[in-house]
């Protein structure tokens, strides 16, 4: 069935289908009506779950992180600095093995206070050790939701599923709903390996000391960086679990096929667009525009950015001239974070395309077509000047 | 932007339901085969009074771009005393259309080489049975009569499923009467 409504719907939708079990949130800006919509769903009875509301963004994932130790499919959402705020209790879930899923509506960071969209909130979070996808439009957010829960619980790893603050969520398009029946195959219920459990006692997390050493059984356990190890490790996995799982949810609802990068109009492409977000869907008009004037450009959205699917980028950008990075974030004093880890993917294949950098729409600065454009010919036309320092879209002053 | 998308501005006050409004158009343009819809209100931080804006754009094509209209093709607006101030008619191209609701006639109008449409959707609500100051319905029915875009049967029916618990027929009566009373002038 297709409906037309906001990003925001179609994420709470999403999350009723996935049976989430417990919801925790904290309701004041920057929230998003994502939480009200579930609050609204559990009130009237069509989704069966514990909606906790709590003081602050902190206590939200701590509940999530007491209710996943416990057993419990546990999801929250949250924006800007409410995802700050909550920065500890985020590389607590990761290093506790958590798999909570947490939509994370993106938007600039204050001060100043801003509302509006830009990227540099979770792209902040992107060493915690969490699952980040991006989402172009309101059919990837329903269905990456549910995704989201079977990636997590397959390993063991939480997982944030963001997508851009107004520009997706408060606008309004079709999407459509996977039938419950469907998504209760594709999703089975949550049963973790470990859990707390009042029968079964058990300390988790405690301070785990720098060496090795045996357990309570005179097993050899695992120390700090061991733990951390199989981390990375298990990280590094999820590329083709995230694979494994989009082929699962392809056979029963007919859609997906690009769970790691979206491309367009790439495979005879000298330049190619890249970036996160919604963006590469706006960067596909800048595409056909181009191929107008007789340049060979493309584009593709990275779908999961952490772990980076270093290999899928760099084949994809295997027999490219040209490559440019639009972002909406930047590591201050430095360049964009994905400007740099796309000049790392590409550092040992065999390609050596130019990278350029585009820094743009921070705050919800208006991100108009005809520079988007304007600024991807000048990077195809250009003899070396533009270099390695970030350009700047759209500045006024 | 491409060409195939219908750029509509919807303008109102906080509290008339201009969002309402484009989103039931945007409900009967999909049913009506605009397999690409796209309705974005206002970003900032709405109240009631204030003025208001949704962009609405139609294609009969999935919509790539999110970006705000800039040169819309048609213009709703929801009170005619919001043309006194700054902006209502940014962009519009020429030959575009201008839909007002005003107790005036187009001739009172001169937009250079726009089309203008008028109803008093206002006093046409209250015949129709829905309280002083109701528009968002009415003012489809004018939208339905100078656009021609979409069939008025299809976006009754999408008023009514809008409005299921307040007033569907007396909403749905509204825009069949506005759209029976819309005048449209020459350019």
């Amino acid at each position: 069935m297709h409906i037309i409504e906001s990003g925001n719907v179609a994420a709470a939708t999403g999350v009723k289908l996935s049976r989430a079990e417990v919801i925790a949130a904290y309701p004041i800006t920057p929230q998003t009506p994502l939480t009200e919509k579930l609050s609204e769903l559990v009130d009237s009875g069509e989704m069966k779950a514990e909606y906790i509301p709590v003081e602050s963004e902190h206590s939200a994932l701590a509940v999530c992180i007491a209710a996943s130790s416990s057993g419990s499919r546990a999801f929250t959402a949250t924006s800007a600095n409410g995802l700050l705020y909550m920065n500890e209790q985020i590389h607590w879930a990761a290093g506790a093995r958590l798999p909570i899923v947490m939509c994370v509506v993106n938007r600039g960071i204050g001060a100043p206070w801003t509302v509006w969209n830009d990227h540099q909130d979770s792209i902040s979070q992107r060493d915690t050790g969490w699952i980040q996808l991006y989402q172009c439009d309101h059919q990837q957010i329903i269905d990456t939701v549910i995704q989201a829960f079977l990636i997590a619980e397959t390993v063991s790893i939480p997982v944030m599923v963001c997508y851009d603050g107004y520009l997706l969520s408060h606008t309004y398009m079709p999407f459509e709903i996977p039938g419950q029946s469907e998504i209760d195959k594709f999703l089975p219920k949550f049963k973790p390996a470990y859990f707390l459990d009042p029968k079964n006692p058990a300390n988790l997390n405690t301070v785990t000391l720098p060496d090795v050493r045996p357990d309570v059984r005179g097993d050899l356990a695992p120390g700090y960086m061991e733990i951390r190890h199989n981390l990375h490790m298990d990280m590094r996995r999820t590329i083709s679990v995230v694979e494994e799982v989009d082929r699962k949810y392809q056979k029963v609802t007919g859609r997906g096929g690009t769970p790691l990068v979206e491309k367009y109009e790439c495979d005879d492409a000298d330049f190619i667009a890249v970036c996160l977000g919604s963006l590469s869907y706006q960067l596909r008009d800048v595409v056909d525009m181009m191929r107008k004037e007789g340049i060979k450009a493309g584009v593709f959205g990275i779908r999961l950015y952490r772990p980076f699917p270093d290999q899928a980028i760099a084949n994809a950008l295997s027999r490219a001239k040209g490559v440019v990075v639009f972002e909406k974030a930047l590591s201050y004093g430095n360049q964009g974070a994905l400007f740099a880890d796309i000049k790392s993917a590409l550092y040992n294949s065999g390609n050596k395309p130019f990278v350029h950098n585009y820094i743009l729409g921070l705050g919800g600065r208006e991100i108009k077509t005809q520079d988007l454009f304007n600024s991807f010919m000048a990077s195809c036309k250009d003899d070396g000047k533009i270099g390695d320092e970030p350009q700047w879209i759209g500045l006024k002053m | 932007m491409k060409k195939d998308t219908i750029k509509i501005r919807w303008h109102g006050r906080g509290g008339q339901g201009a969002i309402t409004a484009a989103k039931i158009v945007a409900n009967a343009a999909f049913v009506s085969g605009y397999s690409g819809v796209v309705m974005t209100p206002t970003f900032g931080t709405e109240r009631r009074g204030a003025p208001v804006l949704t962009s609405l754009k139609i294609s009969k094509n999935k919509i790539y771009d999110l970006s705000p209209i800039e040169e819309p093709d048609m213009i709703v607006v929801l009170d005619h005393l919001l043309l006194e101030e700054a902006g209502v008619t940014n962009g519009l191209k020429p030959g575009g259309t201008i839909i007002l609701n005003t107790p005036k006639s187009p001739d009172d109008y001169h937009f250079n080489e726009m089309k203008v449409a008028t109803a008093d959707v206002t006093s046409i609500a209250v015949k129709a049975g829905l309280m002083q100051g109701i528009v968002n319905s009415g003012i489809i029915g004018a939208f339905a009569k100078a656009s021609g875009l979409i069939n008025l049967e299809i976006l009754t029916k999408e008023i009514e499923q809008e409005f299921k618990d307040k007033r569907p027929k007396e909403n749905a009566e509204a825009a069949r009467l506005a759209y029976s009373i819309t005048n449209i002038g020459g350019m």
